[in-house]
């Protein structure tokens, strides 16, 4: 029963399809009025174009379900458009008026078209349906790629988050900035075991500036990296505690007895040095050539 | 019955672990370790863990045993080369090895050993004075 209905949906649609497409596009290009910068009135109309094409292929196979094969191409289609749009940063409700938008025009031409009143109350009503279906299936799809891209950035700024810099041949360096859980201290310990293993290096520096608390667990963290680095046969210091941070260490009852530790990166790095064998000297000042107080190996 | 290598290499003795270690074959090497160490009478005894890619808590108590067992002998022992992931499970497991020195590669296992080596008689002779 639901075939004939559908049909003459597309029926109408085909017989004006032109029409239809200016209103649309018009009604569209006026809530994106402000988006402008985002998308031009030739790609809009091709998309406007596409999908309506899609459409009227699917609708005229007579089904109503959207997730039927008939429907795939379409579903694509928006899947399509709205990745698009969501990588360019439209608002959701910018995305799914694309969908909804198409209701006004198509209702016009129906209620010109059949002149029944009970039969243009169901066509709108069928139409209402699948216009709605594809609209909330355009804002999954919406919602689906901006979750993506929370979750690349998330990866990636955990990655970021945790570089290890070579100070010098055999001295590696490692500041930590932020919150320091179990995820991160498990991508912290890799990325330094394999930049010990890399760079053969001897010492690595742990400055913990930028970690804003130093709890029981940040610092189990801490000495299970130091543990695991020293296993590897490097040496760890701890550079970079703040006077609260000292505090709340005693006062929680850790115990870095075991562990080096500096009140900056300097004090650590000038440590690193001595053990390494280097030291710092002063260039001299008459044709000296070699870069000021540049760490030369001890003779 | 396959064994691990014990190789005597002037005064230390070199041991380089390039099988997959199973709990007969750990205690195989402890029962080997320490029979050439008392044979030898070396000071030094250098354990190179680089081929190792799996460890289970047992193989880390056994390397902490052999460790402390060839100090009892008179023997400084090193561990050299244990890879990132196995040092990451040890520490996963509670086994930290404390008491163990350790050295990123047999080169310098070498220097420590025979740094540690040379400390450890000049504090003999200094108390047999």
């Amino acid at each position: 029963m639901a075939k004939t209905r559908s049909t003459r949906l597309a029926e109408v649609i085909r017989q004006h399809e032109q029409e239809i497409l200016t209103d649309w596009v018009a009604l569209q290009k006026d809530s994106i009025a402000t988006r402008r910068d985002l998308m031009n009135e030739p790609e809009l109309k091709r998309q406007s174009q596409d999908f309506l094409n899609s459409f009227m292929a699917a609708s005229e196979g007579g089904n109503d379900d959207i997730h039927s094969p008939a429907w795939h191409p379409v579903l694509e289609l928006i899947g399509r458009i709205c990745e698009t749009r969501a990588v360019q940063g439209f608002s959701p409700g910018e995305t799914a008026t694309f969908v909804f938008s198409l209701k006004r025009p198509i209702f016009t031409h129906l209620r010109k078209s059949v002149p029944d009143a009970v039969a243009v109350a169901d066509e709108i009503w069928t139409a209402t349906l699948m216009l709605d279906a594809l609209g909330l299936y355009a804002t999954e799809v919406y919602q689906k790629s901006r979750e993506g891209v929370i979750t690349r950035q998330q990866q990636e700024l955990l990655e970021l988050s945790t570089p290890v810099v070579t100070l010098w041949q055999g001295i590696l360096a490692l500041p930590l900035i932020g919150t320091l859980d179990s995820a991160r201290t498990q991508v912290v310990m890799e990325n330094l075991l394999q930049r010990i293993v890399d760079t053969g290096s001897l010492i690595a520096i742990l400055d913990i500036t930028g970690v804003p608390t130093v709890d029981t667990l940040v610092a189990q963290h801490l000495l299970k990296t130091i543990a695991a680095a020293r296993l590897m046969g490097a040496d760890c210091i701890i550079s970079g505690i703040r006077p609260q941070i000292a505090q709340t260490i005693v006062h929680l009852g850790v115990d870095l007895n075991t562990v080096t530790t500096k009140a900056t990166l300097a004090d650590a790095f000038a440590i690193a040095l001595k053990r390494t064998g280097l030291m710092v000297t002063k260039a001299p000042r008459a044709g000296g050539s070699s870069g000021p107080m540049a760490p030369t190996a001890e003779v | 019955m396959e064994r691990i290598p014990i190789l005597k290499m002037g005064n230390y003795l070199l041991v380089s672990i390039q099988v997959d270690m199973h709990d007969q074959l750990a205690l195989q090497l402890q029962d080997d370790l320490t029979s050439r160490i008392v044979a030898t009478g070396v000071h030094g005894v250098l354990i190179d863990i680089s081929a190792l890619e799996m460890v289970d808590s047992f193989i880390g108590r056994m390397l902490a045993n052999i460790a402390s067992m060839s100090r009892i002998l008179d023997a400084q022992t090193v561990v050299v080369g244990m890879r990132p992931a196995v040092a990451i499970t040890l520490v996963e497991l509670g086994l930290s090895l404390p008491g163990v020195r350790t050295a990123l590669d047999v080169e310098r296992g070498m220097e420590l050993l025979s740094a540690t080596v040379d400390a450890a008689e000049r504090d003999d002779d200094f108390s047999l004075r």
